[in-house]
């Protein structure tokens, strides 16, 4: 770990124009300070957000108006969120440990970094730290990497599970940048895919912080999250399933985004585009999660999990329509 | 308090409120410097350079060793006659890289951050040469190990396998794997070392004291006299504390160097390549049976890697040479010299992965045969040890598996392939066993003023209870409450103990010290019965009692405490030569050895494993929902921290079937998920309420204590119970462990 300055601004604006290029924000640092600690980030200036005015969850235009240093334990177990939000409230409680929920904030989780263990290993190539020096990941063990949106020059995932739950809900991320000004953008277009400059992750600018998260009316529907992991907790999602499905006659409401498979949280347009419309049965779910599913590459030992979505895609959307409990059984 | 009965630890509180003292916590004078590992980042090969220009101008930075800076130490592996325990662990003496991680370089600085900012500018050059990193499938570069652990026989071959094969109803040939996987003690590997010009002390994260010392007398060349090793507590080890690894070996050399007190905690990331791990297996198990189920063959054949330079092959089937009557039986083992970190001896070596193929093996042939497994079972228990003709110190499988099946509810089982839901349901069960040993070991006991009791060896508490246990037999043997008795442990100015090892902990540790006190009573009785002073002078030495504190025969009484005032009255100047003085008659050495019963006898503790799981339809996820373990191990010493040791195996034992793997990297030998994280050891949500039944009756063969040993006990088979409830619930036979959710799926989970 480098020496480092630390700073604690009174208010967003000011954190905003303090960080200089060579420092970093920090919230909860449940992700920031492990990585620090191993050489992986080397900021020499940290600016403390964790205590800025941040932590209220305000009703905002039939929505919710999220703070972003609310912790993941607070919006996890607010009612509003539990109710009429459901999947974001699964989503978060599926994510780490209680200990790790009660300090990470909404903000930052959106904001943490892939769990490649090459990333990790400094004496390993990766093209995230150090741009241009070649991805170790693609010819070694790569049981946990992603399957959409990857690129020749990395494969790896981003871990979050709240993230995939903002994503399908179409969230809307509010910031402040180093010269005061305010904007919003879409949860969904917040992470970029890797193409040839894996180590830009976001669309923030430099010195850009997010200050609040909001969510738009709720959908009503069934809200179902679904984590596929190597133990029962504690854990990154092999694969993970938002769903937020609303059947009357057909289909009218349908929301589908996925974790673990991804260099970002990836929202299953296509898949949703076969839903609305259509009757609630098993083939229409199949369809749905082969359009989902259409562009999905494995390198070997990932390849798994192309099947594992696939099934998690239909028994979710089927639990959420009362099919059978979720069963699936034999896929053609 | 006494044996047999509940106690809880009476180290408890000192571990719950932090008052321990684990290797790094022991408050040195002066402040220590703090040391950081730099590792090799290739397999095998040269370092070129070691660039340190950056590192030396960070602040705090005291010294950096590098490649040639500990010439001071024994080429690693020497003398020729010590074991991988005791040999020279030495490092840094040359430019060699002969595993991934091994340290290449030692930041020591002033504090812990200072360390680590200058350990990460450490720059490595290396020349990398190809190594050999996996099994892979070269027969020809197989070889027949000296010997498996605990002085095995790789090979032991009896009657026709071919023949028993070929009368043989039904026979399964299959192939089992299991994977690379890491001991993952809670407390890492760590160690403080100083050096006053005199005496190199240790206190270090270590299970077996005495090797310790030895291996540092032939790392460094210095005299045992002058090594002092302790580990008051230590934060469990698995094996993987058995010797000591790459924090001792560099704590030790750069206290020498700098003559200034050095600790260096190995990282949880350092642990994975500086600490060892159990290697990965293959093995093949080929079985035939009668079509009432009577076992003609069981082979089982077994493939691991061995580190180089590092001799220690796992005797995989440990349980197919112990457990079931067979005509034919053949087992073999290879290994396949690697460029890997050292590959040890890990909880149950042996057992706890050769039950994982042969149980479900068993679990294949009694499907083949449309035979109830517990049935197969029970139609092939064993009256004699199948390996060697000898009988049995205790056999007590097929208690275990009765009652515990009547337990569990097996003969309620429901039908293959049903689910509730989306969940398949599945039931399983498998047998355990596990070698029995006895060990030397040395323990003294004697009486300070006021009566009280010391009980001192250098026997180590790993988390298994050993203070607890040592106070039980002091309590018991002396008649004294658990107040008046101290255990001392784990210093090496101590009597020489077993250590904490294969089980062998209590039975040896606790036999010394029930000797111990056997000869104290004796020379008590003998002094106080003859002493012109004594109230119970006279009497007969065979009536006298020691309980409450108290030696009482007929009516009269003493105090432990007067007892030691008399005693200690005896003046040196007056005692006639050759007659007792205080200390003759206050202290007591006892020792026990494994003796004759452990030479004529087949020698082992068992159980049966039940289990209850359920399958994610469309993920493949296990889940456990019920264990219940019964198991006999002679004598039950402490209900309490038996339970513990049994519940803690079958939770490891869970965590082996199911979630733990290290991923290597085939390029270099490089463990990739290096932290917990992404190493899944089972948590609490992974693990069902368990149930423990303790069966057996006190074993007259097993020594002092008639207890056999249960420290690994509990994780033997029960992955081969989960692996065949999996096929119960699914019909996906799983033979690749762990047993993680790709390859239920890969399986045709739904097909």
């Amino acid at each position: 770990m480098r020496p480092f300055t630390y700073e604690r601004p009174g208010d967003s604006d000011e954190a905003a124009s303090s960080l200089r290029p060579t420092g970093s924000f920090v919230a909860g640092g449940t992700n920031l300070v492990d990585l620090m600690k191993h050489g992986i980030e080397t900021p020499n200036q940290l600016v403390d957000v964790s205590r800025l005015p941040l932590r209220r969850i305000e009703e905002h235009e039939g929505g919710l108006r999220i703070g972003a240093q609310v912790t993941n334990t607070a919006l996890a177990s607010h009612p509003r969120v539990r109710e009429d939000y459901t999947v974001l409230s699964l989503a978060l409680l599926s994510g780490a440990t209680q200990q790790l929920r009660n300090k990470a904030s909404t903000g930052g989780n959106f904001l943490q970094r892939t769990r490649c263990d090459y990333f990790y290993d400094t004496s390993r190539r990766c093209n995230k730290r150090e741009p241009g020096a070649g991805c170790d990941a693609l010819d070694g063990p790569h049981r946990n990497h992603a399957i959409l949106g990857t690129s020749e020059h990395c494969i790896a995932t981003h871990p979050s599970d709240m993230a995939v739950a903002m994503v399908a809900l179409d969230a809307t991320l509010r910031t402040v940048r180093a010269d005061g000004s305010r904007r919003s953008l879409p949860a969904r277009e917040l992470h970029r895919l890797p193409g040839d400059s894996p180590h830009r992750e976001t669309r923030l600018d430099p010195g850009e912080l997010i200050t609040h998260v909001d969510l738009p009316a709720p959908l009503g529907g069934r809200h179902i999250y679904r984590k596929a992991r190597d133990r029962s907790s504690y854990a990154f999602a092999l694969v993970s399933v938002a769903v937020v499905l609303d059947v009357d006659e057909a289909i009218d409401t349908a929301r589908l985004a996925l974790g673990g498979v991804a260099p970002k949280p990836w929202r299953c347009d296509a898949a949703e585009e076969v839903l609305v419309g259509r009757p609630a049965t098993r083939e229409t779910f199949i369809e749905a999660a082969d359009a989902a599913l259409a562009d999905a590459r494995g390198r070997g030992d990932n390849d798994f999990k192309i099947t594992m979505a696939r099934r998690m895609i239909v028994s979710a959307l089927a639990e959420a329509a009362d099919l059978d409990d979720g069963f699936v059984g034999s896929l053609p | 308090m006494t044996l047999g009965r509940p106690h809880l630890r009476v180290d408890g509180v000192a571990k719950t409120s932090g008052a321990a003292d684990y290797a790094a916590d022991h408050v040195l004078e002066p402040t220590p410097y703090v040391a950081w590992i730099v590792e090799a980042p290739i397999g095998r090969g040269r370092v070129l350079d070691v660039d340190t220009a950056e590192a030396e101008g960070c602040e705090g930075v005291v010294r950096i060793f590098g490649p040639g800076d500990g010439e001071r130490m024994r080429p690693w592996g020497t003398p020729d006659d010590a074991d991988r325990f005791t040999m020279s662990h030495g490092l840094l003496r040359d430019d060699r890289v002969r595993w991934f991680g091994q340290p290449v370089a030692l930041v020591v600085a002033h504090t812990l951050e200072q360390a680590r900012d200058a350990a990460q500018r450490v720059r490595v050059v290396c020349h990398e040469e190809r190594g050999r990193y996996t099994l892979g499938d070269d027969e020809e570069a197989l070889e027949v190990p000296d010997e498996l652990d605990g002085g095995l026989a790789p090979d032991v071959i009896h009657g026709d396998l071919t023949d028993a094969l070929s009368r043989s109803a039904a026979t399964i040939d299959a192939t089992y794997t299991t994977a690379p996987i890491a001991s993952a003690a809670m407390e890492p590997h760590a160690t403080q070392a100083t050096w006053d010009g005199e005496t190199l002390e240790l206190y270090v994260a270590i299970q077996v004291v005495d090797w310790a010392v030895e291996a540092l007398h032939n790392t460094f060349g210095l005299d045992r006299e002058q090594i002092r090793v302790r580990a008051p507590y230590v934060g469990g080890g698995f094996g993987s504390e058995l010797g000591i690894h790459s924090d001792a070996v560099l704590a030790s050399l750069a206290t020498l160097e700098l003559e200034h007190p050095v600790r260096l905690v190995q990282t949880r990331r350092n642990v994975f390549h500086n600490g060892p791990h159990r290697g990965e297996s293959r093995q093949r198990v080929r079985l035939g049976a009668t079509a009432e189920g009577r076992l003609l063959a069981v082979a089982h054949d077994a493939i691991m890697p061995m580190a180089k330079g590092y001799p220690f092959a796992e005797p995989c089937a440990a349980t197919a040479r112990a457990a079931y009557r067979t005509e034919a039986l053949h087992t073999t083992h290879r290994v396949l010299p690697v460029d890997r970190a050292p590959i040890d001896s890990m909880r149950a070596p042996g057992e706890a992965i050769g039950t994982l193929a042969l149980e479900g093996a068993l679990d294949e042939l009694a499907h083949e045969l449309g035979l109830d497994p517990l049935e197969l079972r029970l139609a092939n228990l064993a009256d004699r040890e199948p390996s060697s003709g000898k009988p049995f110190a205790g056999y007590d499988l097929g208690r275990c598996l009765r009652v515990g099946a009547d337990a569990f509810g097996w003969a309620k089982r429901p039908r293959p392939r049903q689910r509730e839901g989306r969940q398949w349901i599945g039931w399983g069960l498998a047998s355990c066993s596990r070698v029995n040993m006895l060990m030397e070991s040395e323990a003294r006991v004697r009486l300070e003023p006021g009566g009280r009791a010391v009980v001192e060896l250098d026997m180590t508490d790993i988390g298994t209870g050993t203070y607890t246990l040592l106070t039980q037999i002091a309590c018991e043997d002396l008649g004294l409450r658990p107040d008046q008795v101290t255990v001392r442990l784990a210093d090496s100015e101590l009597p020489t103990s077993c250590g904490s090892g294969g089980s062998f902990g209590a039975a040896s540790a606790g036999g010394s010290v029930r000797k111990a006190c056997a000869t104290l009573r004796s020379q008590l009785v003998r002094f106080v019965l003859s002493h012109p002073d004594s109230p119970i002078r006279g009497h007969r030495a065979a009536e006298v009692e020691f309980a409450g504190g108290l030696l009482a025969v007929d009516g009269a009484e003493m105090t432990l405490a007067a007892l030691v005032e008399m005693a200690s009255d005896i003046d040196g100047d007056e005692r006639p030569p050759g007659a007792p003085g205080p200390e003759d008659i206050l202290s007591a050495e006892g020792s026990v050895a494994p003796g004759a019963d452990y030479e004529d006898f087949g020698q082992y503790a068992w159980g049966a494993h039940f289990v209850e799981l359920r399958v994610d339809d469309a993920s493949g996820e296990v889940r456990l929902t019920r264990a219940l373990g019964a198991f006999s191990f002679g004598q039950v010493l402490n209900p309490v921290t038996a339970r513990s040791q049994l519940i803690g195996g079958m939770t490891f034992g869970i965590g082996g079937a199911l979630t733990e793997v290290l991923h290597l990297d085939a390029r270099n030998g490089a463990f990739t998920n290096r932290d917990f994280a992404g190493y899944h050891l089972a948590v609490n949500r992974d693990t069902p309420p368990l149930e423990v039944l303790m069966l057996g009756e006190p074993e007259e063969r097993s020594g002092p204590l008639r207890s056999k040993g249960i420290g690994e006990l509990g994780l033997c088979g029960i992955g081969g119970a989960i692996a065949n409830a999996v096929f119960h619930a699914t019909g996906v036979r799983v033979r690749e462990f762990p047993i993680t959710p790709d390859k239920v799926l890969a399986g045709g989970l739904g097909r």
